[in-house]
């Protein structure tokens, strides 16, 4: 699998370290032309944007190509973010996936699951990283932030954030900075039922980093990401401390509950089932945001003890 | 979308899965045509979306016209954990030597779809014994596959033909119409050893409707919903009296869990979605006033990028629309909160600096004032 960190950061010596090329499709959108400002206030390197019919043109700067082959060309940019609508998500995507990229941030919500699984295919035959649909994308504090999270809530550290939901990612990361616990990253799962990459999928993109002292990992109902992760966790004897929190614990079943994912069915998907599994691997779960830095401070001190 | 068992029969009739003759009412006066035309005996089936019907009562036999006065009424009343009877079918009865399980269904964490079946079926998937279970990729299920599953649950000749011809249909229909779950249970093998679907249900992907507006007719959305849905917002209507609103379903949803920890109770759950405009809140307002019992507002916004000051504009238009009466408990962090604790001074709105502290507030509020 393509190294997460490699494709965000680089290695020490090469000319683009810390300054990865990222290519953003829609770049002309509303969405798409208010999260490049933001992404460049950030530092982000954007080097390319792509909208058909307004080739040639630029954006603050940023030159705009007619399509990912040629942008991709251009430049050489591994890293690309989406910001089209759902409806055209599937051709943007593939059009990145062919041109060569290696790391995509699905933004769009509402993405039909069929246009999803063959994104997902394409990925896997291609050895490139997704991340999302439905996410808020990914952020390396101080370094890169590819997504449309603010950047208020996150500070550098050694805390690895793993999320299902955007404004609660942000919510997290923001106890976590306040408590002086920074991120080493922070990663948004997506929302929707099928993900680029899983749960599972992102812990072992970033369990090996060597600049992590912990995990959270802020998960909601619905399918059963959670107990397959609490059960890889024991499996492959994860030894740093793991933290999580579950939004939906009062919510009825078989109601979505604003993101497409987050519905129980039976008990497939219900928050008992996710924290009975945790349980079982050690890992507490919060009860409220509020509570993950505490919650964290205790198993990191625990591991200090031992 | 959850199809009704009449709708995902409607579906399965169109790609040729065997379903038993019956029609649907949600009237008496249809009803009665209905009856005659079918003739006596027959099943009468609540139509609702929900699982348990039989058990409930939801799902009796019929056998004459005296019958059918008494339980027709009775059971267009039925609600059933919460949901509503939204129609009757009315259903010629089968003469069942023995009752199967069939689904495909998208399987999240393998990223596939898997058809799960069983000899033994007839009762809620959580208690379906001898599951078997098999990956089918992207939805399909070939000949081959499906001859496989049929004689793993040991059917033979006739049966296993028919059992081979009904799976790989219900792929199509599955892949097709794009659904999340397509079910038969039970999936009835006659005296005669033809198959037919007793049951119906289908869970169509909702992000997909743009592309099946043939799917449209079987959509039932509240006025309040499709007001929601137009504005871009997720609203959940809740048994409570207490309405609950932020941006980010996650975010809502853990409000939700907090204020119940505390003991209140969620009127609505209503996402206004990452890009909280003074339009949007405004908009979730209006929605917020139209339910009656809502009692008081609980607001939880994570700013950053969106400024609070938008949000408060939309509240100060609201109280100058004489829009909002009930007191609003709000939370809202990120850019000018202070400025727009300023704006609010002295409105029904009272701001708190944390989740927990403005819930708290609304909970001995709303509860003080019954």
């Amino acid at each position: 699998m393509a190294d997460l960190f490699e494709l965000l950061i680089g290695k020490e010596g090469e000319k683009d370290y810390k300054k990865k090329p990222v290519i953003v499709q829609g770049i002309t959108g509303k969405f798409g032309s208010l999260h490049t400002q933001q992404m460049l206030a950030y530092g982000t390197n954007i080097v390319a944007g792509v909208t058909p019919g307004k080739g040639g043109q630029k954006f603050e700067g940023v030159p705009i190509y007619e399509n990912m082959k040629e942008a991709v060309g251009a430049t050489g940019a591994k890293i690309s973010i989406i910001f089209v609508p759902a409806k055209f998500f599937l051709s943007a995507a593939v059009e990145a996936l062919e041109a060569g990229i290696k790391l995509l941030i699905a933004i769009p919500e509402h993405v039909p699951i069929k246009d999803a699984l063959a994104v997902v295919e394409l990925s896997k035959k291609n050895d490139a990283i997704v991340v999302g649909p439905n996410t808020p994308g990914v952020i390396i504090p101080g370094i890169i932030k590819i997504g449309i999270m603010p950047a208020s809530p996150f500070k550098p550290g050694r805390i690895a954030v793993l999320s299902r939901s955007g404004t609660l990612m942000y919510e997290v990361s923001n106890n976590l900075s306040l408590a002086n616990f920074g991120q080493s990253i922070c990663f948004g799962i997506g929302g929707d039922p099928i993900n680029g990459s899983p749960l599972i999928q992102a812990f072992d993109t970033i369990r090996s980093g060597a600049n992590i002292d912990g995990v959270v990992v802020v998960g909601e109902i619905g399918g059963d990401a959670e107990e397959m992760l609490a059960q890889h966790i024991i499996d492959t004897k994860f030894d740093k401390p793991v933290v999580a929190y579950i939004a939906g614990r009062a919510a009825p079943k078989e109601k979505r509950m604003g993101h497409a994912g987050a519905i129980i069915y039976g008990t497939y998907g219900s928050a008992e089932s996710k924290v009975s599994m945790y349980a079982k691997a050690n890992v507490p779960v919060a009860k409220r945001p509020a509570e993950v830095p505490m919650l964290l401070a205790g198993k990191l001190e625990k591991g200090r003890n031992k | 979308m959850r199809l009704l068992e009449y709708q995902a029969k409607s579906l399965f009739a169109d790609y040729g899965i065997p379903i038993p003759k019956g029609l649907t009412s949600t009237t008496i006066e249809q009803g009665r045509k209905e009856a005659s035309e079918l003739g006596f005996p027959f099943v009468i089936k609540a139509q609702m979306a929900v699982g348990g019907r039989g058990k409930a009562g939801a799902i009796q036999k019929c056998h004459n016209a005296d019958e059918f006065e008494l339980k027709y009424p009775e059971i267009m009343q039925k609600v059933v954990k919460g949901e509503k009877t939204r129609a009757i079918l009315l259903e010629k009865m089968a003469d069942i030597k023995k009752e199967l399980y069939l689904s495909l269904f998208l399987n999240r964490s393998k990223r596939c779809y898997t058809v799960i079946s069983s000899s033994e079926g007839g009762v809620e998937i959580e208690a379906v014994k001898n599951q078997i279970i098999h990956e089918v990729g992207l939805g399909m299920v070939d000949a081959k596959v499906a001859e496989e599953i049929g004689k793993e649950m040991g059917l033979k000749d006739k049966a296993l033909a028919q059992f081979v011809d009904i799976l790989q249909r219900l792929s199509k229909v599955t892949v097709e119409k794009e659904a999340e779950l397509a079910e038969i249970n039970p999936l009835a093998v006659l005296k005669d050893d033809s198959l037919v679907a007793l049951d119906g249900k289908m869970i169509i992907d909702d992000n997909s409707m743009f592309r099946h507006d043939e799917l449209r007719k079987f959509q039932e959305v509240s006025e309040l919903e499709e007001r929601a849905e137009k504005s871009g917002f997720s609203l959940v209507e809740l048994d409570g009296n207490i309405a609950v609103v932020g941006n980010g379903a996650g975010l809502v949803m853990s409000t939700l869990d907090m204020l119940s920890d505390n003991g209140g109770k969620a009127a609505c759950f209503l996402d206004v979605g990452g890009g909280a405009t003074t339009d949007t809140v405004y908009e979730a307002l209006t929605l917020i006033s139209k339910m009656k019992k809502v009692r008081g507002i609980l607001v939880n916004l994570y700013g950053g990028i969106v400024k609070t000051t938008t949000v408060a504009t939309a509240f100060i238009k609201a109280y100058d629309a004489k829009l909002v009466d009930v007191p609003v408990f709000a939370r809202m962090s990120g850019a000018e909160a202070d400025k727009s604790k300023e704006m609010l001074k002295g409105s029904r709105t009272k701001m708190f600096d944390t989740i927990e502290e403005a819930i708290n507030a609304a909970v001995i509020e709303v509860n003080k004032n019954g």
